[in-house]
């Protein structure tokens, strides 16, 4: 479970402040399949990089299935993101020139799992990330767009996170190859019942969640279910 | 993290740019192979000078006219450039120092020497039936000069196995023959055994006629050049030249050591003071392929900040996976000390290449000694965690999400 409370986050850039969060506070369920939308510089990004652990908030509480994400130091940040967490990013998603098992073990090397473990684990990941196996030996460049996200998914998924954060994962997309990336994350928030938070500034992307939460210049617009939505809590 | 995951990492990234990797650890080749080869060359010339020092004798003290000066000025002032050592001198510390085997008086100095076919200019010494002890030298064919000789100035001599080699050629039988020496006319005794060894003035290229006969018809006075004095061991050589010191001080009437007009060398003083000159140019070979070895040193540095700037979206994303701090730290540590350790191993190997072909080649006998090779082991790790220290820390020290937006 995500709590947020009276999140802000404030930059210095020499004398000039600038508040890219001002007091956001919203929960999210175990399980929930949610958007971030808001127009570039409303500070989705920033908000997503609290929310994955990667930064923390200049004032305010985050808790993470219970624990005080918000005043942590940079390596006990590290151990919340190894073991709650999955990034999948826009661009950059994979190691260059490294065959696909090699990437999605990556973060297992980090948790210390045995070898013959890890390939297990990877494999299961990206069958369920919908990577046909074929593919599994490929090295990172030999890759479509789309089967590159899905490797870059099933890195996200192969150390059982609680959370998947995903920071515009359509956006270096065409629409077909987004459509599935995106039926991949409601299939794995519905069968594998995982959070899935996806940040995205289109309503196209945003309408296959069940909740959107809009923010603009650093606060929340609105907050409400999808239509589509069917596992309201 | 694992060690054995970390290696892998380390040889994946490595195995990713091979030219660059072959590159850097060229460097490090270079510099270890040629501290390698350096120091055995330099320990090797320091051998071979110190067995042809010991080759003259053992236990060896000279006695040289002229004042007591330092060894290297000896050298440059030249032999009998004073003359004040007579065969009395000689015999006065045979009979009254003790701790001595035995006393060789010589004179030399250079001369032509013909036969019928041949003429060579080579060292001509007078010397005694001592010398042969003394000087530690053996005679291969015929017999050496002997003492009645000496008294009844016979015109014989020994010729060193290079001088026969020049006047009769190569392993000719000359006992019996009759050569000439400024003039004079000799007949051949003998031949000594060859002591090879270059250097130090050669022991082959030489004849030897009887002292007395010497300077009887070559010098045509009384002085000798040089006394040769065998202690019996080693420990008693210092007390041995301190009474032989007073003795000829007494015998020259002269109060004290500062006017002595005769010089001592102990034989391990030269044998100290090659050692040091030698040690020097060690020395000196060893720090000029350290240069190269700094030179290599800073090249992995530099292609590790490269790669560091290379792979700051890598390094990012291995962060905000959950990398912590200390395993990109040391991912980066390893790789340099990798590169380093493969350049150290190729360049222990190509170093002992080279000092085995300067051996075979003929050029100088080299010694590649374990010490060497465990501090260029040594050394090639400390290079690898000094200059991969930095860029490892800068890495380590990225922002994950500043480093996933760097372009
Ligand atoms: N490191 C930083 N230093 C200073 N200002 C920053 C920093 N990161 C973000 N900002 C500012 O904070 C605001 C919010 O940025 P953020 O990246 O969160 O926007 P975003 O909603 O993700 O935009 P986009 O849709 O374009 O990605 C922007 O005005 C941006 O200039
Ligand atoms: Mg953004």
């Amino acid at each position: 479970m995500i709590e947020i409370k009276d999140v802000t986050k404030t930059y210095k850039t020499g004398v000039l402040e600038f508040q890219a969060l001002r007091g956001v506070s919203f929960t999210i369920n175990d399980g929930e399949f949610i958007a971030i939308m808001g127009p570039s510089g409303s500070g989705k990004s920033t908000l997503m990089n609290i929310l994955g652990a990667l930064d923390t908030p200049t004032t305010g509480t985050y808790f993470l299935n219970g624990q005080d994400a918000s005043k942590l130091e940079e390596d006990e940040l590290a151990d919340i993101r190894l073991s709650h967490i999955g990034f999948v990013f826009q661009s950059f998603n994979l190691l260059p020139r490294t065959s696909v098992l090699r990437n999605v073990m990556l973060p297992l090397i980090y948790s210390g799992i045995e070898k013959d473990i890890r390939e297990e684990r990877a494999k299961v990941a990206l069958l369920a990330a919908g990577l046909e196996e074929e593919h599994f030996g490929h090295l990172s460049n030999q890759l479509s767009g789309g089967q590159i996200q899905r490797v870059a998914i099933a890195r996200a998924l192969v150390n059982e996170p609680s959370l998947i954060l995903a920071d515009e994962p359509t956006g270096n997309l065409d629409s077909k190859t987004g459509e599935i990336v995106l039926a991949t994350f409601q299939r794995l928030n519905q069968e594998q019942q995982r959070t899935v938070i996806l940040i995205t500034h289109e309503l196209e992307v945003a309408k296959h969640t069940d909740r959107i939460i809009t923010i603009k210049d650093g606060a929340i617009l609105s907050d409400s279910f999808t239509r589509s939505g069917n596992n309201q809590k | 993290m694992k060690i054995s995951d970390m290696l892998d990492e380390t040889l994946v990234a490595l195995s990713a740019n091979k030219v660059r990797s072959g590159l850097t650890m060229l460097g490090i080749v270079i510099g270890i192979s040629s501290v390698i080869a350096m120091v055995s060359i330099g320990q090797g010339a320091q051998s071979s000078i110190q067995a042809s020092i010991e080759s003259i004798g053992s236990n060896l003290l000279q006695v040289r006219p002229g004042a007591m000066r330092s060894f290297g000025g000896q050298v440059s002032g030249g032999r009998g450039s004073a003359q004040t050592l007579t065969l009395a001198d000689a015999e006065a510390i045979a009979r009254k120092v003790s701790g001595i085997n035995a006393v060789a008086p010589e004179i030399s100095s250079r001369y032509q020497v013909t036969t019928k076919g041949a003429n060579t200019n080579t060292a001509v010494t007078g010397v005694t039936e001592a010398y042969p002890i003394v000087r530690n030298v053996k005679t291969e064919n015929g017999v050496f000069v002997s003492d009645q000789q000496s008294k009844t100035l016979a015109k014989v001599a020994v010729l060193g196995p290079t001088t026969r080699d020049d006047l009769f050629g190569e392993g000719a039988n000359s006992i019996g023959s009759l050569i000439r020496i400024s003039g004079i006319q000799f007949t051949v005794i003998g031949v000594t055994e060859a002591k090879g060894g270059s250097g130090f003035g050669s022991q082959d290229d030489v004849v030897f006629i009887p002292l007395g006969t010497a300077q009887k018809y070559l010098t045509g006075n009384e002085y000798v050049s040089t006394i040769s004095i065998q202690g019996q061991n080693s420990d008693s050589l210092t007390a041995v030249q301190t009474k032989v010191t007073d003795l000829l001080l007494d015998r020259h009437n002269l109060s004290d050591v500062a006017s002595a007009d005769f010089s001592i060398m102990n034989q391990a003083d030269i044998v100290a003071t090659a050692s040091s000159v030698t040690g020097t140019f060690t020395t000196l070979l060893a720090a000029v392929a350290g240069i190269s070895l700094v030179v290599g040193g800073i090249g992995i540095m530099n292609m590790m900040l490269t790669t560091v700037t290379e792979r700051t979206k890598e390094i990012g994303l291995r962060k905000a996976i959950g990398a912590k701090r200390r395993e990109i730290n040391i991912q980066f540590l390893v790789e340099a000390m990798l590169l380093t350790l493969i350049g150290g191993t190729f360049g222990i190997l190509l170093g002992i290449g080279i000092s085995y072909a300067v051996s075979a080649l003929g050029i100088i006998q080299t010694s590649v000694s374990i010490p060497s090779i465990l501090l260029a082991f040594g050394v090639s790790a400390a290079i690898g965690i000094v200059f991969g220290y930095y860029p490892a820390r800068r890495a380590a020290g990225l922002n994950p999400i500043v480093a996933l937006r760097y372009e």
